[in-house]
Order: structure tokens, then C-alpha cells, then sequence
């Protein structure tokens, strides 16, 4: 019996170590790829509908989904799921600052991400189109890090 | 300043020594030391009609000569009205002592005379004034509206004549115009000649239009469009303006290019988030594809022998520059300096590969040999991207943004150009802003 316990103690702590190992290790990694720096303001965000941001916002050379965005991205597939007729279309964007080329394929990946998760939420897949445009069409022209924060988007469009 | 710029001291290229000259540019070391030139007015027969007189060919000739010459950095011309000798008996019997005597150690001069069915026969002699001889002569026929061609074709004589080097002057640049605001802005193709004259709109502006790139084999070009918001490679012939889809991919086809006998076309096709590298064959329209990773790969370009390919992919978790064989075996990484690396462009000798380099939020345009080693970063700036090489391999064109306000205006694009050595860093004048150029082949071929 008590060894049955002393063993738990024993795992428990084992995981607490190996818990705070990893919370060291993401600090770390994040320090060295720049940090979060997605846009978590409402300044540029237009409105599916009521309570129904259009847009997503992502970390510089990010496709990951901050939990910002899976909230948005909730909302908008509730109201899809709502509005069974209506088809989107998810316009992936970069900031400027970095290379077209890549930027055209981080735009699609970006993309690809918010459909994705409309998809795991329960929305047919074929009422979602992706397109990506790069640093072609920023929503904030200026050049600085909060309008570079505000282009680094996915906005989704209602095509009918 | 961590990140100088540096030059090169090394000798790169052996000059072939085709004649006992005393005169020679070495054009491995820069502008540090340019060659005083002086480039005389050529001079009409008297049998030429007012009709041809009037064009003033004499003097625009020998300027636009003097103009490339000057910009490649390697020349210095001497002013005109130094000249003691006229252009006649300059053309025909240079009095060598009153070149001298304006410290030129080479001279140009011409001749402009009538052939057949009202075409001109344009004669250039290049002297070499320091030994008092002559290094080489030609005679170019052409209709008086081509004089423009045939002065860019003078000026490679000479720039090969001295530097042992082919030259670069009768070549073109394609690029992307660009006007209107920045949230909004209009983008067309465009095609002017290298030292920035004669600009031809290739299309209307009612699509974006992105990375146009010329067939070394063709007057085709391929570039991405936006046609029926559908983002997608085309190839366009420019001459028949006829356009082509290429391949029939469910998705966004990006950063293509030809292969070096223009038979393919190498680009990326992004699918599910994924962007790999595919070619198509322009004939047969069979598609293959390179590469097989999740990661982003892209910006692919081919070496000159056409057997391997450098390309961009984040794989590592970070953009940096790959090679493979042309087949897509042996990928092996080549980038490892600090920062990202994007715009891998192989230079047409072979040896070296052009990149845009990203590192403490500032862009390089750079160059490394294809084994990744030997990285010089050649200019630093807010923003600049996409080297293209001059047909030559000795200058580099790309295009520099600058930042626009907190109210988004102000910013904006030019081309601008650089010698692999770094220096003579030059603006090339457009008429409106321009991103995405690509230099062409030399159009009297190799």
C-alpha cells in the first residue's frame, strides 16, 4: 500500500519536473523565434455579422492559429453552420516585409489554416475557397509593426 | 557597422589577353579606377539625305554609347569639347599626341554613311591611344529608326574589347509598373531596354500581375497572374501577345521560371497549405513534380547547365536556400548564415547564386557560390528583393522599397542596379514605380 502510493508521489513528481522542463523549453523557443506577435486589437476587423469578426491575425512568418483566432474562427462556423447557403471565400495575407514569392505561399498557408479548422467545426468543405495575396493588398499601408501586425491575416469573404 | 559590404580584392576571372594592348579594364576590382575614354562624334558621308541628317545620329550615336559605358562604371568619358581632332580625320587617321594630350587612353570614333534601300552602315573604330593602335573595328547595317540597337551593340564590342568580358548593352529588362495607393494598387507588365528607355505596357493593369521572367531561348515570357482572380503561371509571347495558362493545377501556380533551353517551366503549385516545386514541359504540357515536403518550397531556379535547381524552402523552420538535382534527388541546404534567405537566382556563368537575405529587419542583396560558401553581402537597405543578372554575369538588377508614413503614403519602388563587386550602385529611371525585374539575354546572342 504505501509503497502503491510512494510510487504515485514518485510520478507525480516526475511530471511536475518533466511539466517544468517543457514550460522552460517553449520559453526558450519562443524567445528565439521572435515571440507572439499577432494583432489582438479590432481596429481594421469588419463583421460577418453581428459578433461575427471577419478576420484572423497571425505571428510574423506564423500559420499557427493563436487561440484568438480559434475563437473567431468558432464564431464563424457557427454562423455558417447557421446560414447553410452562404459560400466563403478565405483571403490569405503576409506583410510586407518579406520576399513575394514566399509570401504568396505563407498567404495560402495561412489560409489553408482557418479552413481547415471551419472544417474540423463542421462546415462542408465545399462552401470554402482558399486565395492568397501575398503582401499584395495590405489592409494598413503604412510601414510599421502595427500595420505589418494588421496584414499578417486571413479574412474571410461571403462570395453570394 | 557589423554587416559591411565588401569588395572584392580576389580575382575572379582570368582576362583573356587576345592582343598586346597596353589598355585593359579589370572589371574584378570595382569603380575605384575608370578608364578615361573619350568616344568622338562619328561622322556622316556627304552622300546622306536631310532626311537622315536631321536625325542627328553623329552625336546621339557616340552619346548613347557614352552613357552605357559611363554607367557600367568600369569607363570615365572625357568630355567633348576637350577634343582637338575632328571626327573625320579622327575616324580615319587618329593624330594619337592630341588624344594623349587630353589624358584619354582610349578613343571611339565613327562613321555614317548610305547603303542600299535607304539602310545606314555604321562603322566604329575602338584605338587604343597609349600604344597608338588600332584594337578593333566593325560595321553594323541597319534602318536609321534601329540606331539605338546598333549603339548598344558598339558599346558590347568595346565592353568585350577591354574587359575580355562579353558586355551586357543590347539586352532588355521586363518588369512590374506600378502605380495608384498602396492598398490598391495597379500592376502591369512592362519591357524596356536595359539603360531604361523605350518602356512597352505588356498588359492593361486590370489584373495584378507578379514576377515576370524572359525565356532564354524565346520572346516568351512567363509571369503570375490574377486573371479571373484565379492566381495562376502564364506564359505570353511577346511579339504575338498571344498568352497561355500553364498546366492545369487546382490551385495557386507561383515563382515560375524558364528552364536554360526554355523548354520548361519550373514554379510552385501551393495546395492544402503546402507549396511544392513542379515543371512543366511548354510542348508536351507533362508535368513533374521535385520536391515532396510539407514545408513551403519555392522561388526555384536552374543552374545554366540545367542540372540542378536552387530553391527556397522553410523546412528548417526558417526560409533558407536548397539545391537538388534537376531531378529532385540530393536536396542538400547551402544557406547558414544568420538571418533568412530568400530569391535564389543561379548566375548565367554558373558559379555563383544570387540571394535576398533578411537579418535584423534589414534586406541584403548578396551573392555565395552554389556550395553555400563565400556569402558577400553586396547592399543593405529597409527593403529590397529579386536579383536578376545582366546577361553577362557582372551586375545584378533588383528592386528597393521604401518605407511609406504612419498614414501609408510616401512609400514606393524603384529598380536599381548593382556590380557583383558592390559598388556602383545605380538607379535605373522608370516612369512610374517598378518591382520584379528580370534581365534578358544578350538579343544578338551569344
Amino acid at each position: 500500500m504505501l509503497s502503491n502510493n510512494l510510487s504515485k508521489v514518485v510520478l507525480a513528481l516526475v511530471m511536475t519536473l518533466f511539466l517544468g522542463a517543457c514550460a522552460t523549453q517553449q520559453a526558450t523557443t519562443t524567445t528565439t523565434t521572435k515571440g507572439e506577435d499577432a494583432y489582438t486589437g479590432t481596429e481594421t476587423v469588419k463583421f460577418l455579422a453581428d459578433g461575427v469578426p471577419d478576420r484572423v491575425f497571425f505571428s510574423t512568418n506564423k500559420s499557427e492559429l493563436t487561440s484568438a483566432a480559434t475563437t473567431t474562427l468558432g464564431k464563424q462556423a457557427t454562423y455558417l453552420k447557421a446560414n447553410p447557403t452562404l459560400n466563403v471565400v478565405l483571403e490569405g495575407h503576409a506583410d510586407e516585409r518579406g520576399t513575394r514569392e514566399y509570401n504568396l505561399a505563407l498567404g495560402e498557408r495561412r489560409a489553408t489554416a482557418a479552413k481547415n479548422y471551419l472544417i474540423s467545426n463542421g462546415v462542408a468543405a465545399n462552401r470554402i475557397k482558399v486565395i492568397s495575396y501575398g503582401k499584395e493588398k495590405p489592409a494598413n499601408p503604412a510601414s510599421n509593426v502595427l500595420a505589418w501586425s494588421q496584414n499578417r491575416r486571413t479574412v474571410t469573404v461571403k462570395t453570394n | 557597422m557589423k554587416y559591411k559590404i565588401f569588395t572584392i580584392l580576389a580575382l575572379f576571372f582570368i582576362l583573356t589577353a587576345k592582343s598586346f594592348a597596353l589598355v585593359s579594364v579589370d572589371i574584378t576590382r570595382g569603380n575605384l579606377d575608370p578608364l578615361p575614354t573619350a568616344i568622338s562624334d562619328f561622322y556622316l558621308d556627304s552622300k546622306l539625305g536631310d532626311n537622315i541628317k536631321k536625325l542627328q545620329l553623329e552625336s546621339k550615336i557616340p552619346e548613347l554609347i557614352q552613357n552605357n559605358l559611363s554607367r557600367s562604371g568600369l569607363f570615365f568619358a572625357l568630355e567633348k569639347k576637350s577634343f582637338i581632332q575632328r571626327p573625320e580625320p579622327a575616324h580615319n587617321k587618329p593624330r594619337f599626341e592630341d588624344w594623349a594630350f587630353i589624358k584619354t587612353q582610349v578613343l571611339v570614333t565613327g562613321k555614317i554613311s548610305l547603303e542600299k534601300e535607304g539602310r545606314l552602315r555604321v562603322e566604329f573604330k575602338l584605338w587604343d591611344v597609349v600604344s597608338a593602335t588600332e584594337l578593333s573595328a566593325l560595321a553594323f547595317y541597319t534602318t536609321p529608326d534601329n540606331w539605338r540597337r546598333v549603339s548598344h551593340m558598339i558599346s558590347d564590342k568595346i565592353y568585350e574589347r577591354l574587359t575580355g568580358e562579353k558586355g551586357y548593352f543590347d539586352s532588355r529588362i521586363i518588369f512590374v509598373s506600378e502605380t495608384g495607393p498602396k492598398v490598391d494598387r495597379k500592376k502591369r507588365l512592362a519591357i524596356m531596354d536595359q539603360d531604361g528607355y523605350g518602356v512597352k505596357y505588356l498588359t492593361l493593369g486590370n489584373e495584378l500581375v507578379l514576377t515576370p521572367r524572359f525565356s532564354p531561348a524565346s520572346q516568351h515570357v512567363t509571369y503570375m497572374s490574377y486573371f479571373k482572380n484565379l492566381p495562376r503561371v502564364y506564359l505570353l509571347n511577346i511579339e504575338t501577345g498571344i498568352q497561355d495558362l500553364v498546366g492545369d493545377f487546382p490551385g495557386m501556380t507561383f515563382a515560375p521560371r524558364f528552364s536554360p533551353d526554355g523548354k520548361k517551366i519550373i514554379m510552385s503549385f501551393a495546395q492544402e497549405g503546402n507549396s511544392d516545386i513542379y515543371t512543366m514541359d511548354i510542348k508536351t504540357r507533362v508535368v513533374e513534380k521535385l520536391t515532396d515536403n510539407p514545408s513551403i518550397d519555392t522561388s526555384p531556379s536552374y543552374s545554366p547547365d540545367g542540372s540542378y535547381i536552387a530553391f527556397n524552402s522553410d523546412r528548417s523552420g526558417f526560409q533558407q536556400i536548397y539545391t537538388m538535382k534537376s531531378d529532385g534527388t540530393n536536396v542538400k541546404r547551402i544557406s547558414f548564415g544568420e538571418g533568412l534567405y530568400g530569391t535564389p537566382v543561379w548566375s548565367p556563368r554558373g558559379d555563383l547564386i544570387a540571394f535576398t537575405k533578411l537579418y535584423r529587419n534589414k534586406f541584403y542583396i548578396g551573392v555565395m557560390r552554389s556550395d553555400g560558401s563565400g556569402e558577400r553581402l553586396l547592399t543593405e537597405n529597409y527593403y529590397q528583393e529579386a536579383p536578376s543578372w545582366a546577361p553577362n554575369g557582372r551586375v545584378l538588377v533588383f528592386y528597393r522599397e521604401t518605407p511609406s508614413d504612419s498614414s501609408g503614403r510616401g512609400g514606393g519602388a524603384k529598380l536599381w542596379s548593382i556590380d557583383l563587386t558592390g559598388y556602383n550602385e545605380r538607379l535605373i529611371q522608370t516612369p512610374t514605380d517598378a518591382s520584379d525585374p528580370s534581365w534578358s539575354g544578350l538579343l544578338s546572342g551569344k
